[in-house]
């Protein structure tokens, strides 16, 4: 045996021990930056439809209006983004041929359907100033979806084998809940005078407080799994999402009636959503291309059941 | 919580419905040839991925993938492939302490297949022989179920778009013709045929291959109450799984599906009544 050889060879039995030449077991998710995108857009869609709901109810009508429109925007956008990620988007509305509860992608565009119809005629009504009966009918349907148009994409990652999307199932609806209450919130303190915005501001700093104590526990309760949230482009994502809406949340508790502060507290916050959801996004493609990701946890599970 | 997860056999198919079948891949007797790979792709018209030199032993396909069905693995190791002779008692030759592990991997068509579960336009079903396919022409390209598929089988054609895996030669298989990776081993490492009576031929392989003293000989996939229920496609392997690139425990992640949509609708309840906290009655 030459010595190139059995240096190959000793390379290659270190190289095999714990994996095969350290490439994934599994395979990272196939998707663009546009899934990361709808992981925002959707919470603020749905958030927001449920806020503009709420406020019609309690008779502030111009937080009502700007969360309405900000809801119709937001559920507009989503689709598209969909559409976009498909490797074939003539046939997206293959999506709709079955209703097929083993699958959340599946569920998650009928909700999306039923959002966008009645968040979209809301926000016509409102945008056109007509049929308000007809705008406030469709905003309570939009509202009482909205909540689960936020968190199902929590069961849309975690039903993976991506080990840091999966192992994170219990605590990413709750992040998504948070990072979505948070949006709404900005989006209302950016686009509503300070004097009608104090709801808005509550649920910015409400669901702030959420979504960093839900991110904190995931991450502690991932332990090695959650090597992604700090390291690489996720880690980057996550430690810019923190600093941002800490900003955002700090400007916003104090901005009282300054709208430019109020403005910028929202924009903040708006954008340490969107890094939250992208460092989420991130996280799971290094998470899948870790074989050990894969295999450690499961050889642990082996370990313990042969032991018990 | 209820059981969400999808089931191997094929219930709706009535009278139409035929016995499961799968493959038993014994890795004993793989000599490495790649007439699996060659086969799979010219029956399939599977197009090609250019030629890329790994330097990973004769592995030059890397892993399965949409344009690869059937993926050889070539495991270089210093250590001996059986228990020295001398130690067994018995009379033969020894080799030179050094062995090369061969298997040909393939889609596991399982029990409780994720893809199948997570699929949300119902382009992937489960056939009248127990088996997963992906109908190519329902397929949208959404790619759920790459990162859903707990063995990394499945993966999208980019210059196509949809996604791509083996059929276990469903056309073949409606021509009672078996797949042509089985047709085509020269050795019979790959055997094709109802999954129970190869379950019994791996027990019977299994037993005879530890007897011979063959050094870390398991089956994979074998077992029906493993984490997928059970594979269609099962392995006789001479070493830990995650050598070979398998997982040692896979899981089809549709189990905890059930208590996911508990979380989420709790999560969604606290949004609507946080939402209304926030912005009180009427003022």
């Amino acid at each position: 045996m030459s010595t190139e050889t059995a240096r190959r060879h000793a390379a290659g039995s270190a190289a095999t021990r714990d994996s095969y030449y350290g490439r994934p077991v599994i395979k990272p998710p196939v998707w663009k930056p546009d899934i990361a995108i709808y992981l925002f857009s959707g919470g603020l869609a749905g958030a927001s439809a449920t806020l503009a709901a709420a406020a019609r109810r309690a008779g502030n009508d111009r937080l009502a209006r700007s969360a309405n429109l900000t809801a119709g925007v937001a559920v507009s956008v989503s689709p598209l983004l969909l559409i976009h990620d498909l490797g074939r988007p003539a046939r997206f509305l293959n999506m709709l041929r079955v209703v097929k509860p083993t699958s959340p992608m599946n569920l998650g565009s009928w909700l999306l359907t039923a959002e966008g119809t009645a968040s979209g005629i809301a926000s016509a009504c409102e945008l056109l100033g007509v049929l308000p009966r007809l705008r406030n009918g469709a905003e309570r349907i939009a509202g009482g979806l909205g909540p689960l148009l936020a968190t199902y994409t929590g069961v849309l990652v975690a039903d993976t084998a991506v080990p840091v999307w999966h192992e994170a199932r219990h605590e990413l609806p709750v992040l998504f809940a948070g990072g979505a209450a948070a949006s709404a919130g900005a989006a209302g303190m950016l686009l509503t005078r300070p004097r009608d915005a104090g709801p808005a501001r509550r649920l910015l700093l409400a669901g702030a407080a959420v979504e960093e104590v839900a991110s904190a526990v995931m991450e502690r309760r991932l332990g090695e799994l959650g090597d992604p949230y700090r390291n690489g482009p996720a880690g980057r994502f996550a430690r810019t999402a923190r600093t941002l809406t800490l900003a955002g949340a700090t400007l916003g508790a104090v901005a009282g009636r300054r709208r430019t502060a109020a403005g910028i507290g929202g924009a903040l916050t708006l954008a340490g959503a969107l890094c939250r959801r992208f460092a989420v996004y991130e996280a799971g493609f290094q998470s899948a291309r870790d074989p050990r990701a894969t295999v450690e946890p499961q050889r642990r599970r082996l370990r313990e059941r042969g032991g018990a | 919580m209820s059981d969400m997860r999808t089931e191997a056999h094929p219930g709706t198919y009535g009278d139409e419905a035929r016995p499961r079948v799968g493959f038993f891949t014994d890795t004993t007797v793989c000599i490495g040839c790649k007439a699996c790979e060659v086969a799979c792709k010219e029956w399939n018209a599977v197009p090609g991925d250019g030629l890329d030199l790994t330097g990973e032993s004769y592995d030059n396909t890397s892993a399965l993938g949409a344009n690869s069905w059937r993926h050889v693995a070539f495991v270089e190791q210093d250590r001996p492939l059986r228990v020295p002779a001398e130690e067994l008692g018995v009379d033969r030759g020894d080799g030179d302490g050094f062995r090369w592990l061969m298997s040909s991997d393939v889609c596991k068509h399982c029990t409780h297949a994720a893809c199948l579960d997570v699929c949300p336009t119902g382009a992937i079903i489960r056939t009248e022989y127990g088996t997963v396919v992906v109908q190519e022409d329902v397929c949208n390209g959404c790619g759920y179920c790459v990162p859903a598929c707990p063995y990394g089988v499945l993966d999208r054609r980019e210059e196509d778009g949809r996604v791509f895996k083996c059929t276990l030669c469903y056309d073949r298989l409606q021509g009672g013709l078996e797949p042509a990776c089985a047709k085509a081993c020269p050795t019979e490492s790959i055997q094709f045929g109802p999954l129970d009576e190869l379950r019994r031929r791996a027990d019977e392989r299994l037993a005879k291959v530890v007897d011979e003293g063959y050094l870390g000989a398991r089956l994979y996939g074998r077992d029906p109450d493993d984490g997928v229920g059970g594979a269609g496609a099962m392995f006789l392997l001479l070493d830990e799984p995650e050598v070979y690139g398998l997982p040692p425990d896979p899981v089809v992640t549709t189990r905890d599906l059930g208590r996911m949509w508990l979380v989420a609708s709790i999560a969604a309840g606290l949004l609507l009544t946080g939402i209304r906290a926030a912005v009180g009655g009427r003022r």
